[in-house]
């Protein structure tokens, strides 16, 4: 049930506990850290897109003067083929040591082969250049559909289908198939009275983080390591790191810098295995830091994907049937966000009958990690497009249609779970009421809107909540904080303390300091690590009741916590002075010793987030350039803990789907090498390109969480794309299918349909 | 290979240092004067997280060697407050939420003291393209494009 009473910190804008550390360049990010007598590490990458290595000969490299270490696939152990979590994603070990640096094989350019440790940046960059690889070159193939094809180049020759029946005999591409069923698809389009079909592709796009990947590494002779690193899990790059070094849990203390960004692509580990390993082998510190081209080479973007959507409907609008495709490159290794593409693809409605297939699809391009609600936005381009044709075809307002088959509670979704309390039909109604939406379109720009759903995540947290001896507190969690989830921490703790939020400060802890966190990711910090911490400042007011009922001499039960005190529960207890936090911490070794609260969990219930995105544009014919002149993001984020940092989720979301719908693709040659490693050819949205967006934040409690969190980053990834293809088909007449919807592609498209004029 | 000697002035201060030849001003900031604020984000200029102003010129710290700064006077985001007091568009950032990661903020802060410095009442449009040079993964610029006019709107007030 949500509560009705208002709060005093939930809710409230504050300022950020790393506000002032964040914009004097204070802050400590990955490449900020050094160690006395560090040295340099460099990483050999294939210039291949698909090459055996038949031998690396590192004589050379290592007999340099001043390179201490040099590292290849021989020194990382072989390693098991079996599933981890990481982030929303799961990665194999096998090829999770082989992604760190290859063993047989590259597979991708820009794979690691070989790694050096040197005094200093130049002797390491002449190292590389001395290291020899013998490469047998192989057929490559980039594209998912290439990819999938019988003859097609093998990545893997292991490689069987999972998840057909009989098992194939064959080596494939193909890593995975998965099926959904709900009803009877092929019956549900026998009472259409329309069916739409269209096929869809995306380009993978990269996450974009500002920081690079970075680690310093020092390994001690007795076989302790430390390690800082910048990363969504510090606890998850624990757990990698002893796996592929054999290490244990309890010898490596990884400590996670502030962190410029991630957005799923700091969930796995690349460089951090590799620092450590040089650090054992040279005795010394070891600092390794990207490049922003070896980031793009070398780091997960998200996949490239084809999507085909046949849709029915009747001539009311009500959605009877859907039965929908979807191939997603992997990259290098199995591990697509198919699953989770698939799940998402219809959740926003209520339909009859879907079947959805999903295929995982390797290719040699760099092994895809998690980018904000992984899979979903490329499933969601095509159906949420198809969902606008089928609103055109009826002549139905686009917000209207969706609002007669929205998901509601009760809903059962086609990959098994029936919704709880969910905000669909809300954020529908919230949308169709906006300023935005309420306005008139301008003369010569159109109008599109789509919508988009992310499941959200729980899983494990711990968090501790410490009273100093002068009353103030110290909440320590373990989430890396990437979008200022320090400071809902802090007002949640604020909130059940009943104490000022700026008596409250939250810290990040490394991994000796603090118990397991799961990763920053999949909206899951402010609804898991939150609960963590409500339950540990929960514990921690336990405590100080019973030192207040010690004090009085009375039954615990018989003293309440209210606004940072102790209070008789009634006056029948007795008259007493009520006991501050302070008076209370200050007594403390009187009356049992320090008082600190503890929580570890596995969060369940985890709310759904629903979004809808409303964006006006305008298309210059000529130059196929769009201009977005409005953007409206709406979307139910449960309780708003810190409206200003769940308003930043949705924007920083909406501007990412807008260079994912307009700019961003990653472009190959001939020859598999990735030609735009640079944020000039690979084209972020900048300042200029945007409008304002604006944002409506629709409350619908998630009654799993104490406050009713939703997580909310991930939600406003998904419509962007649609919306703006929708926007474009309702300006010219020309649905696109195919993204980027650059500039020459859309001028391309916009000459084709339109007939020749005559030469003038 | 013989070091470059430079007397510059960094952040108010006379400075010297000896660097490479080949060394840009961003390695000699972060790596030989410890002021690490200043970000590498790209390496080639195209990112603006290691915008400095040099005399009055807005400059991306790794498009510039660190031999010359000599005789110049360099700002980094080190030098934006004064004292124990930050420059007022660090104190909105803050309170506007203009940051998210925070790692692009202190080339975001020295590229809109930089507009400000030469156009005190700039339009949205002005803002927009003032900081284009910068790129905010995280936010969409909607907070730090509001904060800098916020900033101009009370600048101009405090000195009517």
């Amino acid at each position: 049930m949500s509560e009705q009473r208002r709060y005093k910190w939930v809710g409230t804008r504050q300022n950020r506990p790393d506000g002032a550390d964040k914009v004097t360049g204070r802050a400590r990010f990955g490449a900020d850290f050094n160690l006395p007598g560090e040295l340099v590490g460099k990483v050999l990458r294939s210039p291949h897109a698909h090459a055996v290595i038949k031998s690396i000969d590192v004589s050379k490299a290592a007999a340099l003067p001043g390179v201490k270490a040099v590292v290849t696939g021989a020194d990382f152990p072989e390693q098991p083929d079996q599933l981890l979590p990481a982030g929303e994603m799961q990665v194999n070990l096998r090829d999770v040591t082989r992604n760190v640096m290859a063993k047989e094989k590259a597979l991708y350019e820009g794979h690691a082969i070989a790694a050096v440790a040197a005094t200093t940046a130049a002797v390491a960059q002449e190292a590389l250049s001395l290291i020899k690889v013998d490469y047998e070159v192989l057929p490559h193939v980039i594209d998912v559909q290439e990819a999938m094809k019988d003859g097609a180049p093998i990545l893997h020759p292991h490689m069987r289908t999972d998840g057909v029946k009989p098992a194939p005999e064959k080596a494939s591409n193909i890593a995975k198939r998965l099926e959904f069923n709900k009803g009877d698809a092929a019956a549900g389009f026998g009472k259409a009275d329309i069916v739409i079909e269209r096929e869809f592709t995306t380009q993978p796009v990269h996450q974009g983080y500002i920081e690079p990947h970075a680690a310093l590494a020092s390994a001690a002779e007795d076989g302790q390591v430390q390690l800082w690193t910048t990363t969504q899990g510090h606890f998850q790059v624990r757990g990698f790191c002893c796996r592929l070094l054999n290490l244990e849990t309890s010898q490596l203390r990884v400590t996670p810098s502030e962190i410029g960004g991630g957005f799923g692509g700091k969930t796995v580990v690349y460089l951090e295995p590799v620092a450590i390993r040089l650090s054992q082998k040279a005795g010394k510190p070891v600092k390794m830091v990207m490049s922003r081209e070896e980031v793009f080479r070398a780091s997960g973007p998200t996949s490239g994907g084809w999507v085909k959507v046949k849709m029915g409907a009747k001539k009311d609008g009500t959605i009877v049937a859907a039965d929908i495709t979807v191939a997603l490159q992997a990259g290098a290794f199995a591990g697509s966000p198919v699953g989770p593409s698939c799940m998402c693809s219809m959740a926003c409605y209520d339909v009859e009958n879907i079947h959805v297939v999903g295929y995982d699809v390797v290719s040699n391009r760099p092994k895809v990690a998690a980018y904000r609600a992984p899979g979903a936005p490329i499933s969601a381009w095509a159906v949420e497009s198809v969902v606008d044709m089928v609103a055109q075809e009826l002549n139905i307002d686009p917000i209207d249609l969706r609002l007669k088959n929205a998901a509601k509670q009760g809903t059962k979704t086609h990959y098994g779970p029936t919704f709880g309390v969910i905000g669909m039909v809300e954020t529908l109604e919230a949308a169709k009421a906006s300023p935005h939406y309420k306005s008139k379109v301008k003369p010569g720009y159109a109008r599109g809107v789509a919508a988009g759903f992310w499941f959200n995540v729980g899983a494990d947290s711990s968090a501790a909540a410490h009273v100093g001896e002068d009353g103030s507190v110290t909440i320590i969690s373990g989430n890396p904080d990437i979008g200022g989830s320090r400071a809902s921490l802090a007002l949640m703790a604020a909130e059940e303390l009943g104490i000022d939020y700026k008596k409250v400060r939250p810290i990040v802890a490394d991994t000796a300091s603090i118990g397991f966190n799961f990763v920053t990711g999949g909206s899951r910090v402010t609804f898991a690590t939150g609960l963590a911490v409500v339950n540990a400042t929960r514990d921690m007011i336990g405590q100080l009741k019973q030192r207040a009922a010690k004090l009085w001499e009375v039954d615990v039960d018989a003293v309440v916590w209210e606004d940072g005190e102790a209070r008789p529960s009634s006056t029948n207890v007795g008259k007493f002075e009520p006991l501050s936090l302070a008076k209370l911490a200050a007594s403390a070794s009187r009356t049992g010793g320090p008082i600190n609260g503890h929580a570890q969990l596995n969060a369940q219930g985890a709310g759904p987030g629903f979004g809808v995105h409303i964006v006006d544009l305008k298309v210059d014919p000529d130059t196929g350039i769009c201009t977005i002149d409005r953007y409206t993001a709406v979307q139910d984020v449960g309780t708003a803990i810190h409206p200003s940092y769940v308003e930043g989720q949705l924007q920083g979301g909406a501007a990412q789907g807008i260079g994912w719908a307009l700019n961003e693709e990653y472009i190959y040659d001939a020859k598999g090498r990735l030609l735009n490693p640079g944020f000039l050819d690979y084209r972020m949205p900048v300042a200029s390109d945007l409008p304002m967006i604006e944002t409506v934040l629709v409350e619908v409690p998630n009654p799993a969480h104490p406050y009713g969190v939703r997580g909310v980053g991930e939600v406003p990834i998904i419509p962007p794309m649609a919306a703006i293809g929708s926007a474009i088909a309702r300006a010219t007449g020309v649905r696109m299918v195919d993204l980027p919807i650059s500039p020459p592609r859309l001028s391309a498209a916009l000459d084709a349909a339109t007939p020749r004029m005559a030469a003038e | 290979m013989s070091k470059t000697h430079v007397t510059t002035t960094i952040n108010g201060e006379p400075t010297e240092y000896l660097c490479e030849a080949s060394q840009s001003m961003l390695d000699v900031l972060r790596d030989e004067l410890d002021l690490t604020g200043t970000k590498e984000g790209c390496g080639s200029g195209d990112c603006g997280a290691c915008s400095i102003i040099v005399d009055d010129r807005l400059v991306c710290a790794c498009l510039m060697l660190g031999a010359e700064a000599e005789g110049r006077r360099v700002l980094t985001i080190e030098g934006m407050s004064h004292g124990d007091k930050l420059h007022p568009l660090q104190q909105k950032f803050i309170e506007m939420a203009a940051l998210q990661c925070g790692v692009c903020t202190p080339g975001m802060l020295i590229a809109a003291k930089a507009l400000l410095d030469r156009n005190p009442n700039p339009s949205e449009t002005e803002v927009r393209f003032g900081l284009a040079g910068n790129l905010c993964r995280c936010t969409g610029y909607d907070k730090i494009v509001r904060a800098v006019l916020d900033v101009a709107a009370e600048q101009r007030e405090t000195t009517r």
